[in-house]
């Protein structure tokens, strides 16, 4: 009986290991099939001309695969996003976390909330018919789909994500470090800026880290509205990201186009490695400090 | 007793409501200011105050412009025959059901399989793991999940479920592609409902002689059903949401199925089929039929979690 009754504990003790343990063998599919895909088309092309070619032109008579101009798109447009929306997230978020009244608090929060969950296809409808236009008309330049209209649109996206990680860094900040500065005769707002801030800064990181990674990792939006062509990046030109690339042509190419195709996947998410790296870097400062 | 009184007005006043407090601060600012502190100090305060004022502004104006902008040009598009119809070519006229039942579908089984993998894992991360680094490389693997963009989710899935398994483009292999997606979401949450099971039910429970199953089964379980309906939540939002992922995995063909049929064909979801009308048909007004029903779907499923949150909390401090 005894014996039985260990058994179904050892069975029950090893299925809840195997579920732990999918987690992992997730992440370790992910890897190694983007690995085996990615790695023939890079090896037939060159590390050299597949990473620092300037040309795409996978259905020319002599093909190129160079997807310099996808990885420079994707950092310049990020960084484009980051520059925007990071002060306007992270003012927000002291805003939001320090002064606002409790009503304006809830609302403007559900707000963010509300910003964060709205599909990226329809920030991709709404910039292509409201952003895309207005480019065009105001900077008078023949088609408005462009890097600069794919940045707003990402700058809108990553506003969720920097503001309510923020919010948190800042609200754990412990209120003797306010108290204190309040009772030196700073004010307010620069006790908020001076000494919360500060205090948050690790957890200001991980949010700017995290907008990064979305930036970084936003196809349907980006697509609907970047124009779609692989130039080398412009700030009003029609341009293509590394995930745009990898979703654009993935429906119809085939042979050693289709292979790249995954070797840009790959170095897609090797920067992403790269990011999640430095967030939990930043996250864990955020636990100690 | 007297105590007691003098802590709460105490607290009163320190923790008095904020919109008095906000006053409070911007007078305490206006004193100081009177008192004098030097132009650079002033004019810092000022530029902040209007910096956050502008950024707040702005934020809430971008959520009601979207809002406003997609309702205007969305519902006058939402008809009847919209809803209850598939597209038709010889007619040339544009139905949605399809893509709606395909979501509904699509969902039901992403969460059939999503639930026992992520609640298992959480289970086993919370009762059994002993081994300290196990646990660290599991909470790893799920925030490197989390952090995947869902473009490579759709790629894997496409040459996983879809090729290696041999499961063509259908809405099984999107939602399989989904589960892996999503697994992060329910077991995170349903690792923090599990941590607020007293350690006590637990040894209430081996005191009575129950197994180490047994207790789990009877005591912590029952205890896991708010993480995992927040994690559903969560993760409904996220799957109604996705397109990326399923452009490749469960393709866009708008046929009217039944739940095992459509489980086993192609098909897009509502995201898809926005996406698809948008930018490859020019269809602009079902397009935005379809965005207006996926703005009121968020906003429902903000509301549901937002009054989740408060219920399972109410429920938990009584």
């Amino acid at each position: 009986m005894k014996n039985k009754k260990q058994i179904l504990e050892t069975a029950v003790h090893g299925i809840f290991l195997i579920l732990g343990l999918i987690t992992v063998g997730c992440v370790l599919l992910i890897t190694v099939y983007l690995v085996i895909s990615g790695i023939p088309a890079i090896k037939e092309i060159g590390v050299i001309n597949f990473l620092f070619g300037k040309e795409w032109a996978p259905t020319a008579s002599e093909p190129r695969y160079g997807i310099l101009p996808f990885i420079l798109t994707s950092v310049y447009g990020t960084a484009g996003a980051v520059l925007l929306g990071v002060p306007i997230g992270f003012l927000t978020a002291v805003y939001l976390a320090k002064t606002a009244p409790p009503k304006v608090k809830k609302l403007v929060s559900a707000a963010v909330s509300l910003l964060a969950g709205i599909p990226s296809v329809v920030y991709g409808l709404v910039g292509m018919l409201v952003l895309v236009p207005a480019i065009r008309e105001l900077f008078n330049i023949p088609d408005g789909a462009s890097l600069f209209a794919a940045i707003i649109v990402l700058a809108i996206m990553i506003l969720p994500s920097i503001i309510k990680m923020s919010i948190t860094a800042l609200e754990s900040v412990p209120k003797e470090y306010e108290d204190a500065s309040l009772a030196l005769g700073a004010t307010p707002t620069e006790t908020y800026f001076k000494v919360s801030v500060k205090a948050a800064k690790s957890g200001i990181a991980a949010a700017v880290v995290l907008g990064v990674g979305r930036a970084v990792g936003e196809a349907m939006a980006v697509i609907m509205v970047s124009g779609n062509a692989p130039n080398m990046p412009s700030l009003f030109q029609s341009v293509r990201f590394l995930t745009t690339a990898v979703s654009s042509e993935m429906s119809y190419a085939s042979g050693l186009q289709r292979q790249a195709l995954f070797s840009v996947a790959l170095v897609l998410f090797l920067f992403i490695m790269l990011i999640n790296a430095a967030l939990n870097f930043f996250l864990k400062g955020n636990k100690e400090g | 007793m007297k105590e007691i009184e003098k802590t709460d007005s105490f607290k009163s006043v320190v923790f008095a409501p904020s919109a008095r407090r906000f006053f409070k601060e911007e007078k305490q600012d206006q004193k100081i200011l009177k008192n004098q502190i030097s132009g650079k100090r002033r004019a810092f305060i000022f530029t902040m105050k209007a910096l956050m004022g502008f950024s707040v502004i702005l934020t809430s104006a971008l959520v009601i412009f979207l809002i406003v902008y997609v309702m205007i040009k969305g519902i006058p598009n939402i008809s009847w025959e919209l809803l209850s119809s598939k597209p038709s070519y010889t007619s040339d006229t544009i139905g949605i059901l399809p893509d709606i039942l395909n979501t509904l579908y699509i969902i039901t089984a992403a969460l059939v399989i999503v639930i026992p993998l992520g609640a298992g894992a959480a289970v086993y991360l919370t009762e059994y793991a002993k081994n300290k680094r196990l646990v660290s490389v599991i909470e790893y693997a799920a925030e490197t999940l989390s952090g995947i963009p869902s473009i490579i989710y759709g790629l894997v899935g496409m040459l996983f479920f879809c090729q290696f398994l041999n499961m063509q483009k259908t809405l099984m292999a999107g939602a399989l592609t989904l589960v892996i997606m999503n697994l992060p979401t329910v077991m995170r949450s349903t690792q923090e409902s599990l941590k607020t099971v007293p350690q006590s039910y637990r040894e209430g429970a081996f005191g009575l002689g129950a197994g180490k199953w047994r207790a789990i089964r009877t005591v912590v379980l029952p205890g896991c059903i708010d993480g995992v309906i927040t994690g559903c939540i969560l993760s409904v939002g996220r799957i109604v949401g996705e397109s990326a992922a399923l452009l490749f995995t469960a393709g866009f063909a708008h046929a009217l199925n039944g739940f095992f049929e459509g489980l086993g064909s192609s098909g897009a979801t509502l995201t898809v089929a926005l996406y698809v009308y948008a930018k490859e048909r020019g269809e602009f007004g079902a397009a935005f039929a379809i965005a207006a029903i996926l703005m009121v779907l968020t906003l429902l499923i903000n509301l549901l979690a937002d009054f989740a949150a408060r219920y399972f909390k109410k429920r938990r401090d009584r």
